[in-house]
């Protein structure tokens, strides 16, 4: 299980006080996709890259909180540690496979190479085990296509090919930073079927980062939706989305297109996301929400809750039962 | 009934680039016999997947690239035989929304240079006053204050951006816009502000747009009429609200089912279609979509469907829809 406690991840140096994720708490448990969804800025990126210890340093750093894996602080650990641990460890996948594989080692290779490291075994076995990797991710001829070349494979494949490299680590966490975006539709719906039925196989944890709300609520057993740095909202997928608590996921739900509701007019959200160091005092949707008052402009936000896995920061919730 | 004037209309639209890899080179049919028409005071919505040809039919309308066969009339007359002279006319008439704006604005040009760009090199403005006026009225019709005629793209948000680059095809008022995917680069809430505008747009000032996207949504919000494509073929066109509630192309139903939904009551699970869009270096025999459908026959593997019409002019290219 991964816990993420009160994480602040702070951007210049020390004295700069330019935090750019502040105060962010979740956790995932074994077989649970949890959806991280917010705009570009929002900083759900920057919350994985954390997890997985790949900030890059010194621009940005944890200022404090903790990142715990089976009740084991990892927050000071190298990535590759991360990686590699007794009862698995945390892996992750990018937006963009082409520029994650080696454009010039067949895919077989690059897949050993993950084997190697991880189980330390070589030659036949390991060819074997990449062998396996390719048929647990669906790609048909696994054999035959060990020996293509990325640039060789559609981008739905290359894809697939990430995550069987994810996979040699037998991770306990998956990591997956917009991981369909680049892809056209038919194909998303298939990689994100395959994310779902590995995560149900291998009992795995899926940190499933997107800007799509759609996405989550077809994947995600649970969603935490951000705004400037902070956790906005989070709640069961059915739930938040049916009874969404924090003004700014109504507003971002208004905002999404949808095939079935032909023409329509969106209730856009006025204004633009602050940017990171221009944060207003209070709550940060302050300044674009319909309901704030002069409250909402100052000191720390309360939590409301509706029901037990189901809070938001917020002084004037969507919804009276919060209250 | 009224009567649908048409502003343009494609007629056997061809366009095939050479490819090389490993030494043999290979023909890619990118636009492959292609015919519509566009109304005006329509928005045309041309959606499809990645390499499907969308983007290809807008550039060659306005001869970004040249088509190999074909013709696109424009008030009857042919774009693709235009002398020098007359096209220049006829890019007053028909204006290009980029996908990124960024990269589609001089960063070195003020934003009030840059929409006015198109008018000065045809000697549209009187004097400087009308064109300072010009320029800060379209700038207000896009939503944004007059002052940003002094500013510089790097100091606008992406948003912003883009309205700068809608307000460019504005100047002078065009007859027909080509939206290449306006609103893809876009952060949902952005997207539906700049959706709201160019909705906004059409209806004030009579608009007609080709709004290409790959965004089924955003198409259908946006479209009177819905032209579905597929490896650079054309194989269903509808009225938006007919096309998403009866798609009758096995690609369209494939395509709709595919898009996700925030009321997800299917929740994904295994079962997917799991084809893909065959190579484009491959020779295809018959319908271009018949190894992932679900309803092909031997018909299908041998002889490509042509478009024909069905009721309630919606068009369809499948032998068996």
């Amino acid at each position: 299980m991964l816990t993420v406690k009160n994480l602040v991840v702070a951007a210049g140096h020390p004295s700069t006080k330019l935090d750019i994720v502040s105060d962010v708490s979740f956790e995932i448990n074994r077989g649970e996709v949890l959806g991280l969804v917010g705009e570009s800025g929002s900083g759900k990126s920057i919350t994985s890259l954390a997890v997985m210890g790949l900030l890059p340093h010194p621009q940005l750093w944890v200022r404090s909180g903790a990142i715990e894996l089976d009740g084991a602080d990892i927050t000071e650990e190298p990535p590759h540690l991360r990686v590699e641990r007794g009862h698995g460890g945390v892996s992750m996948i990018f937006q963009e496979p082409m520029t994650s594989l080696n454009p010039v080692l067949r895919i077989g290779e690059q897949i050993e190479e993950a084997v190697r490291v991880h189980d330390g075994s070589t030659g036949e076995i390991a060819r074997k085990r990449a062998r396996e990797l390719l048929e647990m991710v669906r790609i048909p001829d696994a054999q035959l296509q060990l020996n293509a070349y990325p640039h060789e494979l559609s981008g739905g494949m290359r894809q697939r090919v990430m995550i069987a490299i994810a996979l040699a680590c037998r991770p306990q966490i998956l990591i997956a930073d917009e991981p369909t975006t680049a892809l056209d539709v038919t194909v998303q719906m298939q990689v994100l079927s395959l994310i779902r039925e590995l995560c149900d196989a291998f009992d795995m944890g899926v940190l499933f980062i997107t800007h799509d709300l759609g996405v989550v609520s077809e994947l995600a057993d649970r969603v935490t939706v951000m705004y400037g740095g902070r956790i906005a909202e989070t709640g069961p997928v059915g739930e938040l989305f049916h009874n969404p608590l924090h003004p700014y996921t109504g507003g971002l739900m208004g905002c999404v297109p949808d095939p079935a509701a032909g023409h329509r007019r969106f209730r856009t959200i006025p204004g633009q996301a602050p940017k990171p160091g221009e944060v207003p005092q209070g709550c940060k949707f302050a300044p674009r929400c319909d309901h704030a008052q002069p409250v909402c402009r100052a000191g720390a936000v309360p939590a409301v809750a509706a029901g037990a896995n189901h809070a938001a920061h917020c002084h004037f919730p969507l919804s009276q039962e919060a209250l | 009934m009224t009567k649908h004037e048409t502003i343009l209309e494609l007629h056997n639209l061809r366009k095939t680039f050479t490819a090389r890899r490993a030494g043999k080179s290979y023909e890619i049919k990118a636009v492959n016999d292609v015919s519509f028409d566009v109304r005006r005071g329509e928005v045309l919505g041309i959606v499809g997947e990645t390499g499907c040809g969308k983007t290809t039919i807008g550039r060659t309308i306005i001869r970004l690239t040249g088509a190999d066969s074909g013709e696109a009339l424009l008030n009857g007359s042919d774009i693709f035989t235009e002398n020098r002279r007359r096209m220049r006319d006829m890019r007053l008439k028909v204006r290009m929304v980029f996908q990124d704006p960024y990269a589609s604005l001089n960063p070195r040009r003020s934003i009030g240079d840059s929409v006015a760009e198109t008018g000065d090199i045809h000697g549209v403005f009187k004097n400087r006053q009308e064109r300072a006026d010009l320029v800060a009225q379209t700038l207000t019709q896009v939503g944004l204050n007059p002052s940003f005629a002094e500013r510089f793209p790097h100091q606008l948000s992406g948003g912003q951006r883009q309205r700068v680059g809608i307000a460019r095809a504005l100047l002078p008022t065009p007859e027909l816009i080509i939206a290449d995917e306006p609103v893809s680069a876009l952060d949902v809430s952005v997207q539906a502000q700049v959706l709201n505008l160019l909705t906004d747009l059409k209806e004030e000032m009579g608009l007609t747009m080709l709004f290409i996207s790959h965004d089924l949504g955003v198409v259908a919000q946006i479209s009177d009429r819905v032209a579905v494509m597929y490896m650079g073929n054309l194989v269903e066109m509808a009225d938006g609200d007919g096309l998403f509630a009866d798609p009758r192309h096995p690609y369209t139903q494939l395509l709709i089912a595919s898009v996700p939904r925030l009321d997800a009551t299917k929740r994904i699970s295994g079962g997917i279609e799991k084809g893909e869009p065959p190579s484009r270096f491959t020779q295809l025999q018959g319908c271009p979509f018949h190894d992932r459908c679900p309803i092909a026959t031997d018909l299908c593997r041998v002889e490509r469907p042509l478009l024909r019409e069905l009721e309630g002019g919606r068009k369809v290219a499948c032998h068996n829809a």
